[in-house]
């Protein structure tokens, strides 16, 4: 019994940790663009430290270096900031973090570390994969904004080891076995990608993926959403909201070997 | 204070209140099961969203970067073939930083 739940929570961990360290690399190119901006390093690194959530911390950084309105630049790095407001309300019920450690929690809450939450089967392993994320990438994220703040950045381009393809690729790989599992997902997941794409050459970067959101909400409000096709998605109603409260279910889906990405 | 470091203060602050603010909504609100759809549906829009955007997306524009959609690509041929998470991390950035390395893309 203890070993069946232990691995899962091992490899929850054991990703957060490889994704947080892959990715926080990207500080480096933070805190290089934050100082090349006109920030200073400690403004760059107060930002990794208390906003911790790259596309808000780069869009105020490109707001002061276009010399550009503060209150437009600090307007639009919050509104980005909205999506972690959105990933709560589904991390809430997956993790619930009670009392005092939620405030703490709350800080760790960015794109990744909700899908690697998202990407595990039951609740140990979610709060285990959402915890060790938040650990390693923050802090790499605020070493590595550190670093580049003070010049490390210049040393090269995080793209020569194919790192800007990590967050992309990690996010495919923890979304998998939701669009492989669900109908609704995938339709959702489509409508999502569509319209990012088709806002970006309209909006100021990390806009369109906020708007994404509309795809969710579509769903989530169109009756015909539950209607048709299969019926009311068997799967997903007892599946998917039970993630958060009924860890079973899901745990077992897990260790029927139905988990794709393993 | 000057107003860089007010609009950092800023943002930093609000960033920080919107996470909290998600994950401390009271449960009753998120009761309605279409409430409950949208929270759950949400994160998959999101997440599907920044994958289209990073794979293509450079700014203000849409562009093709080759390296990136090989990348892309092999971390895709990785999970069909269900290889464990580090591989297709490392499948995705190896294709990526080998295809630089050798000037193809």
């Amino acid at each position: 019994m203890a070993e069946t739940s232990a691995e899962p929570v091992r490899r929850a961990a054991r990703d957060g940790i490889t994704l947080g360290l892959a990715v926080g690399v990207s500080g480096l190119a933070f805190g290089a663009a934050a100082v090349t901006s006109g920030l200073s390093a400690a403004q760059a690194c107060v930002l990794s430290l208390v906003a911790y959530t790259g596309a808000s911390q780069f869009a105020l950084a490109a707001a002061v270096a276009g010399g550009g309105n503060l209150i437009a630049g600090t307007a639009s790095a919050v509104l980005l900031g909205s999506r972690n407001g959105l990933y709560g309300l589904r991390l809430a019920s997956l993790l619930s973090f009670r009392g005092p450690f939620r405030l703490l929690a709350a800080l760790g809450v960015t794109d990744e570390s909700t899908a690697v939450a998202l990407g595990q089967p039951g609740r140990a392993a979610a709060r285990a994969g959402f915890l060790a994320t938040f650990g390693s990438l923050y802090l790499t994220w605020n070493a590595g904004t550190l670093a580049g703040a003070l010049g490390a950045g210049r040393l090269g381009s995080p793209d020569t080891f194919g790192l800007d393809v990590v967050g992309p690729a990690a996010f495919l790989a923890l979304l998998w076995p939701r669009l492989r599992d669900g109908r609704a997902e995938r339709t959702v997941a489509l409508a999502g990608a569509v319209i990012a794409l088709g806002a970006t050459p309209f909006c100021p970067p990390g806009l369109p993926v906020v708007l994404a959101a509309a795809a969710a909400l579509g769903a989530a409000l169109l009756p015909a959403a539950a209607a048709p096709g299969e019926g009311p998605p068997p799967d997903d109603a007892t599946r998917q909201p039970g993630l958060g409260d009924r860890a079973d279910p899901a745990g077992a889906a897990g260790a029927a070997g139905d988990r794709p990405c393993r | 204070m000057s107003g860089t470091w007010i609009a950092v203060l800023v943002t930093a602050v609000c960033c920080y209140a919107l996470k909290l603010a998600g994950l401390t909504v009271p449960p009753r609100w998120l009761a309605h099961p279409r409430a409950q759809r949208f929270a759950v549906l949400v994160p998959v829009a999101l997440l599907a969203a920044l994958i289209a955007v990073q794979a293509v997306g450079r700014g203000e524009s849409l562009a093709v970067d080759p390296a990136r959609l090989a990348g892309l690509g092999a971390a895709a041929a990785a999970l069909l073939l269900r290889a464990p998470f580090l591989v297709v991390i490392l499948a995705a950035a190896g294709t990526a930083a080998a295809l630089r390395a050798l000037g193809v893309a």
